[in-house]
């Protein structure tokens, strides 16, 4: 019952906002905070209790839903940063913003996620995953006049789809493999060829949906929504799911000889990647997203180097640290009316509140000693060296590229200006930033124990990190170049992939009118030309005759009725002519 | 029982017509009531629904024309059922949509109430020659719809639908009497046939009437490469037309599928299923292409449908391949295709009402003339969003129970051909965005002064539509459970 009530309260109470949006404008903020407070509490009792339900859906495959180590971690991270989000967005929102909309969709979004982090089964989790997706959409294209922003969700939403695909790949090759029942548990013993096709479908998902190389791009379009949206969907959601089914499916990928290195390649290569990427960013929001990808890719070479925990530990650290940097970048946003680095010279002494805890989740974001990222990344960074040398040397470059951006981003808020007139930021808004930062900081400390470290494999990466921050400070310039735009790859993407589809869809409709439909007009007329030709020649010859014999009936009546006179003088005349002749032709006859 | 659903819809119409005079009013009112009546009715069926041995419940069958013994023959089971009360229902919404048309109304209600009772009694029909009379019945009635109330080109699309599709139930009754011949004794009752399966074994007979019967429902369906009746078809109909025309009668093709041809020609399909699968995928990809490249809003809603029907001849092609599959995913893919039956009545049906609104406020199904209508129209966006993503398969909405079970019990046996067909989900999901993007979002346009909203008798019209879909796409148990044992049948006559 409590699993019931944490995932269905708030699709419950989204969708109810969604469908009397005007009635429920002014309560929505109110109905979206309680419904918060309410996850947050059933999230506790279902970590403490570890409740399992199901209910019947296809022959089968029942909809499962139930709460393990794993899961209780995720429920509670994913309610508190709902809660601490949909706070902040109660003091930020503009009172003429479409409330009921967006707390409608924010709840159905963390929903989702929930779901998708306590499904047993493939078709549920598929079915949370795909809501997901399309919540994400609504919420990135929020601001729906400006086509852009519009153009933004549609591309995040077709690129996660695009490795949704995958999961469809990987519920129809587990049934036909034998995993009758499609639960995540039993993937695993999939026989043969099949659980191939099972991993490499899941791991498409994750990579998509966790906005891993080469599907990085959609993130970045993902900024067009509101900061509230980004805190959610770059934390505890969404790009967290990826990460998430890949620590769950650790052992699939362990059952195979190639998904492990490959998934930990791809993590490691993001990691570095897009923080190089992060670097190079001139837009603070764009540093963010970029992070993001780098962090996540992180969880991911735990998952593939079999680190579980480190990798979980990983997410809840990142979750509370990123949902931090997206509020106070998006409470400067709204009080200075920027997100440009470049323009936010010094908002952090105008904004000690905001500055201060903008910094304990910048440093430790950068994994700067003693902070959560520090120790959960490190965890990873020593289960990836067990693996492979190459491995740990990829990530150490990360780190230091970590520290950098970080060090860029803080050398600019803290940087000396002359005071400027300023907006006051919100109270209500600013609530739960000490919270995370606090959570930011500690986090690390309470899950430290359940990690295996080693001090001279932290002292080094905590040396890298600060290094980076400290180079880093006084670096100013952006860049555009490949770094800039994230890889280009969302060009290439247009070039060679969306460009010629639609090129193809073009030709296919001009075929289908000139040639496929051309045929059945061809045909029809080819009918019709018979028709006319039939028309022409036979139809003339056999008309000229029944007309022939039309006017020969006709000259016949003529004759026929050359006789009836109506006199009777004529009639005996005749009569007498007839005997007569009748007489004459009996002699000759006889 | 059965015969009065089936038939009260056309009685009505006599009625309509016989009484001189009516008012527009009563005739609005009556053709309403006759609808939610019949509708009504089939929930009764639906509830006291207990199938007999043979798998069909509510049988009749009395001798109707016996020297060439075809009876009165009709009975539901799980795969008619569902789509009896899915015409059921779209003849209710279509009756609600045209409660402010006056345009020859007596005329208008009493021709669709008399396409409901054909289209019911397609569906209920266990008797060859019934079911093609109902069949040609109901292009005989659509064809009336279409050029008597469609928009500018109507009689052109009107003349190419009824000949193309009249062509293909040639086709379909020249198999009929193949398999009539074949019979021992000779008949047209489709559950003797399918005891029998007359044809097994026989190479060239089989697949001379297999051709015959699959070109007939090809056409009705329709598939690549017999589809390009539809687009203008659709184009040109009324609103109300467009939606029986996809929601209902596309059907009929993909109904003949399960219901005559899997059963009656079991060895055959086997042996050629693949052709089936690969006339599926061709269809769900090129289907969604096309759909892509178009500007008429109504014109790629059209084309989807060539791309959701698709979806359904893989499914059925699928089960067809025994050797590489279990029993369990084959009858999993049927499940799928006939729950998408029903899913995309209900979804395309709201979708074609939702452009006749389009069309109502702007007189042009042309989506670059719009811009931003969710400002002035929100609740039209939100219904249209809702629809659209419903279309394309989202899960919570009865197309995604549908294509998952399709998906899912098609990949053990046709895994190429499934893993092309899911990039169909992914060209749908692009077209709808980009239309519900061009026509609901950005910067305002139109081509009259102001789009008003949805109104409350559209509303009424196309909300139980969404509804239903949601329903089915979360609680899918009340329809899977008439549907699974009807669709282990299928797979157990076919794998004979």
């Amino acid at each position: 019952m409590v699993l019931w009530l944490l995932t269905g309260l708030p699709l419950a109470a989204g969708a109810a906002l969604l469908l009397v949006r005007r009635a429920t404008h002014r309560v929505a903020p109110v109905i979206g905070i309680a419904t918060a407070v309410l996850a947050v509490t059933l999230a506790v009792l279902a970590a403490v209790g570890r409740p399992a339900v199901s209910a019947p859906l296809i022959e089968g495959l029942p909809v499962g839903l139930a709460v393990d180590g794993l899961s209780a971690v995720m429920v509670v991270t994913i309610s508190t940063v709902l809660l601490a989000v949909l706070v902040y967005a109660a003091g930020e929102f503009g009172r003429d913003e479409a409330h009921s909309r967006f707390y409608g969709l924010m709840l159905l979004f963390a929903g989702a996620m929930l779901i998708t982090v306590t499904a047993t089964n493939l078709v549920t989790l598929l079915m949370a995953w795909e809501v997901m997706g399309a919540m994400s959409y609504a919420l990135i294209a929020f601001w729906w006049r400006e086509t852009d922003r519009a153009t933004s969700g549609m591309i995040a939403f077709l690129t996660t789809r695009g490795g949704d695909v995958g999961l469809y790949l990987a519920a129809g090759a587990a049934l036909a493999g034998g995993a009758l029942g499609l639960d995540l548990a039993g993937l695993a013993g999939v026989p043969g060829v099949w659980r191939d096709a099972v991993v490499a479908g899941v791991v498409l998902a994750a990579l998509g949906k966790s906005a891993q190389l080469p599907f990085s791009f959609w993130l970045s379009r993902a900024m067009a929504g509101p900061s509230p949206v980004s805190a959610l969907l770059h934390s505890a959601t969404m790009v967290a799911a990826g990460a998430y089914l890949l620590l769950r499916l650790q052992p699939l990928l362990a059952a195979t000889p190639w998904a492990g290195p490959l998934v930990a390649w791809v993590g490691v290569l993001t990691a570095l990647a897009l923080a190089a990427v992060a670097v190079a960013q001139s837009d603070l929001k764009q540093v963010l997203a970029a992070s993001t990808c780098s962090q996540i890719g992180f969880m991911v070479l735990a998952a593939g180097t079999g680190a579980v925990t480190a990798g979980a530990g990983q997410l809840v650290a990142h979750a509370a640290t990123k949902s931090l940097l997206f509020l106070g970048a998006g409470a400067w946003l709204t009080v200075l009316g920027t997100k440009q680095l470049g323009e936010l010279r010094g908002a952090a002494r105008r904004y000690p509140l905001l500055g201060i805890t903008f910094t304990i989740g910048a440093l430790s974001l950068a994994g700067v000693p003693p902070l959560s990222i520090w120790l959960t990344k490190d965890a990873v960074l020593s289960a990836a060296l067990h693996t492979s040398p190459a491995l740990y040397v990829m990530g150490l470059a990360a780190v230091v590229l970590s520290g950098a951006y970080v060090g860029r981003a803080l050398g600019f808020v803290w940087a000396r200006t002359p005071d400027r007139a300023e907006n006051r930021a919100s109270v209500l808004s600013q609530v739960p930033l000490p919270f995370l930062a606090a959570a930011s900081a500690l986090l690390g400390v309470v899950i430290a124990p359940q990690l295996s470290l080693s001090w001279w494999e932290l002292g080094l990466s905590g040396l890298l990190a600060v290094t980076g921050v400290l180079v880093a400070l006084r670096m100013r310039a952006g860049t555009r170049g490949l770094l800039g735009n994230w890889l280009g790859i969302e060009s290439m993407t247009r070039s060679v992939i969306v460009g010629p589809t639609l090129s193809l869809a073009t030709a296919l409709a001009r075929f289908d009118d000139k040639v496929v439909d051309g045929g059945v007009r061809a045909a029809a007329a080819t009918g019709a030309a018979v028709a006319r030709l039939t028309n022409a020649r036979l139809e003339i010859s056999l008309d000229a005759v029944v007309g022939w014999v039309a006017r020969g009936s006709r000259a016949l009546g003529r004759w026929a009725r050359r006789p009836q006179t109506g006199q009777l003088h004529q009639y005996y005349a005749q009569a007498v002519v007839g005997l007569v002749v009748l007489a004459v032709l009996l002699m000759i006859v006889r | 029982m059965l015969s009065a659903v089936v038939f009260l819809p056309v009685a009505v119409a006599v009625v309509l017509l016989a009484v001189p005079r009516t008012s527009d009013r009563l005739v609005r009112w009556l053709w309403i009531a006759a609808t939610a009546i019949d509708l009504a009715l089939v929930v009764g069926l639906w509830i006291g629904y207990s199938p007999g041995p043979g798998g069909f419940a509510y049988e009749v069958n009395v001798k109707w024309i016996p020297s060439i013994s075809s009876g009165y023959h009709l009975g539901v089971d799980g795969l008619s059922l569902p789509l009896v009360a899915l015409t059921a229902v779209l003849f209710l919404a279509c009756a609600v949509y045209s409660f402010r048309d006056s345009d020859r109304l007596r005329s208008y209600a009493a021709l669709f109430l008399f396409l409901q009772t054909v289209c019911l009694g397609l569906f209920v029909a266990l008797d060859l020659i019934l079911f093609f009379v109902f069949f040609d019945l109901s292009i005989v009635g659509m064809y009336f719809v279409i050029a008597g109330w469609g928009h500018r080109n109507a009689a052109k699309a009107a003349l190419k639908f009824f000949l193309y599709t009249f062509l293909g139930s040639l086709a379909l009754l020249l198999g009929f009497i193949g398999l009539y011949l074949a019979a021992t004794p000779h008949t047209f009752d489709i559950v003797e046939l399918a005891r029998q399966a007359p044809l097994t074994g026989t190479g060239f007979a089989g697949a001379a009437v297999l051709i015959a019967l699959g070109i007939g429902f090809a056409i009705k369906t329709p598939t690549v490469p017999f589809h390009t009746w539809l687009p203008p078809a659709h184009t040109e109909a009324p609103a109300a037309g467009s939606a029986i025309l996809a929601g209902v009668l596309l059907k009929m093709g993909t109904y003949g599928f399960v219901r005559i041809m899997m059963p009656v020609l079991p060895d055959t399909w086997r042996r050629y299923a693949i052709v089936f699968v690969f006339v599926g995928v061709v269809s769900v990809i090129y289907g969604a292409l096309v759909s892509l490249a178009q500007r008429d809003f109504k014109r790629m809603i059209a084309y989807t449908s060539v791309n959701h029907m698709g979806y359904i001849l893989l499914a059925v092609g699928a089960a067809g391949i025994v050797a590489s599959s279990t029993a369990q995913a084959r009858e999993i893919a049927v499940t799928g295709a006939v729950t998408q039956m029903v899913s995309h009545g209900l979804i395309t049906g709201a979708l074609f009402l939702l452009s006749g609104v389009l069309y109502q406020r702007g007189q042009t199904y042309e989506m670059d003339s719009y811009g931003g209508l969710a400002g002035t129209a929100p609740r039209f966006a939100g219904l249209t969003a809702l629809a659209a993503f419903a279309s394309l398969g989202l899960p919570g909405f009865s197309g995604f129970i549908a294509e998952f079970q399709i998906f899912t019990g098609s990949l053990g046996s046709a895994p190429v051909s499934t893993v092309v067909a899911f990039l169909g989900i992914l060209v749908t999901a692009a077209l709808f965005l980009r239309a519900f993007q061009k026509i609901f979002l950005g910067p305002y346009r139109a081509p009259t002064d102001r789009v008003g909203d949805i109104t409350v008798v559209e509303g009424v019209a196309i909300v139980p539509l969404i509804a239903a879909a949601v329903v089915i796409g979360i609680f899918p148990r009340f329809l899977l459970e008439v549907i699974e044992p009807a669709s282990r049948i299928v797979v157990t006559l076919v794998g004979r």
